[in-house]
């Protein structure tokens, strides 16, 4: 009995969590790449809208997920084409992009308010998703979950175990010298700024058509700057990000259950707290870092014009 | 194809000054395209968005109200980004000014005699408030070199959940029906009216000083100098001696307490009680204003009008041609962004070149 109830919290952790390491997954190759992407938030709430959307109207959670995707790869390849192809101002043109974001999901969102759907469905596999304990947690998730963890065990292939892979972290800390190599700074940049908007279109989508799962404004209520959070936290590595998007997932369901108990602090004070968790998180960090130096990509966030 | 990027030796005032304009005309256009595409005209679109609000003294005063946080907060902002630090939390900045100032007005609610002092003690609060929470991620960068982006953005989500709190609880009106908003303030603790019987409010006239004041500091004293120098060049601003640590807390200062400044005066002004919210995101529609106003105080002045006339005209369109007010939203982060590309324009010639390698 004890031991169904761990499984079924431990499924919820892992359902917080899995936004978070999708989105931040992305964003951590953007930012391996050099690109600091402040638009998470925005590409996020579009792909939600976008994505419950496609689905309500082709009826497949599929067909969402992949509109969710092309969302936040449509609003990536603006900001790719302000930060990456005309060097504009990448914290600007981000939170530019965060703010047309919302915008845009209310407006595609405003006919899909109070829709409900069936959530994403469950990987259910005869006998291994009845194993006592473990069964459920570990072959019982929708589509989504294992797509995450499929993301982390490619990223972290790609960036450490591939040419591309080592070309890309290349020129995230260091633009001219990968472009007096002959490398194509700007197209690997704006690729991996494709690939970020990717990651949280999909992240968007997961939220409306698995976690909730339905539409509402403004839905991802931060998780887009958290998710910008946890790659800092992560000293760019993508095993860290799993684990601190599990963190961060337990801390949001310890919330959720705290104000469902109701246990005499103020409701405002457990909302807070995920917020105020990472703050820390991030001083913690750099507490620790005092020792090791910066772990951040060298060109991060710096523009690049390549001179002829 | 090959896009090229060829710095432009002088950069001329007159394509500094109109290259917000023309962004601002493409956005029109766009957003013209949007509303034709969601079956409105866009000419009727155009006049309740942009002709309807300049047209009657009742919305000429609105968009003062609304013009005059936006340039407050944004004027501050202005400091910091010309530095290149990142203060993204003027709204909880604001939220906390406004909710400090407002503390003032209730614990004085009901007092006899001199009561002069009370609304100067409410604007000093919210401000000294404001600056104070906008020194907590200064403070973090300078000390422990956490980034100030995601440390003042958390910190708005955390002062809308303590203002919510306190709206409800400790500062409830009592006698106010279970109502969630605290007593209406008394006339000592309000901000006078500038017509009779009208809205518009003093709050207009502290938000112009400041603007001006901000204007000379930035442009004509060795202070702003040191700010925009820390900005452009770095490594020179740390050869001439300028400390870097120093000028990091005295710009979010200086945007803390113009956006806690902001709150207190929209409380005191325009709200008169606290509530659960106090800003329709003005923390972060400003962060828009400064980019348009070209992170210059008179520049930033024009763009809080020309905001505000869409905020106001987009609150019309709601009402009358049934547009969303997201669609407001959206045409002013589309504003940003092509502000953003359009200063590219001014520093570089932008070539296509066809047939070359990338």
């Amino acid at each position: 009995m004890s031991l169904d109830l761990i499984q079924m919290v431990l499924a919820t952790v892992l359902a917080a969590a899995t936004p978070l390491v999708i989105a931040a997954l992305g964003e951590l190759v953007t930012e391996r790449a050099g690109v600091l992407n402040l638009g998470v938030e925005g590409m996020m709430v579009c792909g939600a809208a976008i994505g419950f959307a496609a689905a309500v109207e082709s009826g497949s959670t599929l067909v969402g997920a992949l509109a969710g995707i092309g969302a936040g790869m449509a609003l990536s390849a603006l900001f790719g084409l302000l930060t990456v192809g005309l060097a504009a101002n990448q914290v600007a043109s981000g939170l530019a992009l965060t703010i047309l974001g919302l915008g845009l999901s209310g407006l595609v969102g405003a006919g899909y308010v109070g829709l409900k759907r069936e959530p994403a469905p469950h990987l259910h596999l005869p006998v291994l998703s009845d194993l006592p304990g473990i069964g459920r947690l570990v072959f019982g998730q929708d589509g989504f979950v294992y797509a995450g963890i499929a993301l982390a065990i490619g990223v972290s292939w790609f960036l450490w175990r591939t040419r591309g892979g080592l070309i890309l972290r290349a020129i995230g800390d260091d633009h001219t010298a990968t472009h007096s190599l002959g490398l194509s700074v700007r197209g690997v940049r704006f690729l991996a700024v494709l690939f970020g908007g990717a990651c949280a279109g999909l992240a968007g989508a997961y939220l409306s058509l698995a976690y909730t799962p339905f539409w509402a404004p403004a839905m991802t209520a931060g998780r887009g700057w958290i998710a910008l959070a946890l790659v800092v936290f992560a000293s760019w590595r993508p095993a860290r990000v799993v684990g601190g998007a599990i963190l961060f997932g337990g801390a949001t369901v310890l919330q959720l259950h705290a104000q469902a108990s109701g246990i005499g602090l103020p409701g405002q004070l457990l909302s807070a707290l995920p917020y105020l968790a990472t703050i820390l998180a991030l001083v913690l960090l750099s507490l620790g870092r005092r020792r090791g130096g910066s772990q951040a990509p060298a060109a991060l966030g710096r523009d690049f014009t390549p001179h002829r | 194809m090959r896009l090229d990027l060829v710095p432009r030796g002088r950069r001329s005032a007159l394509s500094a000054a109109l290259s917000p304009a023309l962004a601002f005309l493409a956005a029109v256009l766009v957003g013209g395209i949007a509303v034709a595409l969601m079956g409105v005209s866009p000419a009727a679109a155009f006049t309740v968005y942009f002709v309807a609000p300049l047209s009657d003294l009742w919305s000429l005063q609105e968009i003062a109200l609304k013009a005059a946080p936006l340039a407050l907060i944004a004027t501050g902002l202005a400091f910091c980004y010309r530095a290149n630090l990142w203060n993204i939390g003027a709204e909880g900045q604001f939220v906390v000014g406004g909710l400090a100032g407002g503390i003032i007005a209730i614990a004085t609610h009901g007092t006899e005699g001199a009561t002069f002092w009370i609304l100067p003690a409410m604007l000093l609060t919210g401000t000294l408030a404001g600056l104070a929470y906008a020194m907590i991620p200064a403070l973090l960068r300078v000390k422990l070199g956490v980034s100030e982006i995601l440390t003042s953005l958390m910190l708005v989500y955390v002062a809308e959940l303590l203002l919510d709190y306190m709206a409800r609880g400790p500062l409830r009106d009592p006698a106010g029906y279970n109502f969630p908003q605290s007593v209406t303030f008394d006339d000592a603790a309000r901000l006078p009216y500038l017509m009779e019987g009208d809205t518009l409010h003093a709050g207009v006239l502290v938000a112009l000083a400041a603007v001006l004041l901000a204007a000379l500091v930035l442009g004509r004293s060795l202070f702003g100098f040191e700010m925009r120098l820390v900005g452009a060049s770095p490594r020179a601003a740390r050869f001439a001696g300028f400390g870097e640590a120093r000028l990091t807390l005295m710009a979010f200062a200086i945007s803390g307490g113009a956006a806690g400044l902001a709150g207190i005066v929209e409380v005191a002004g325009k709200i008169g009680q606290l509530q659960p919210t106090i800003s329709p995101g003005y923390g972060f529609t400003a962060i828009i204003v400064a980019f348009l106003g070209r992170l210059s105080p008179v520049g930033i002045l024009l763009a809080a009008l020309v905001i505000a006339v869409t905020t106001i005209g987009g609150e019309a369109a709601q009402i009358d041609l049934r547009l969303p007010l997201d669609l407001t939203r959206a045409f002013q982060g589309l504003l940003l962004g092509l502000v953003l590309a359009a200063d590219v324009f001014t520093r570089f010639k932008v070539r296509l070149v066809p047939g070359a390698a990338r």
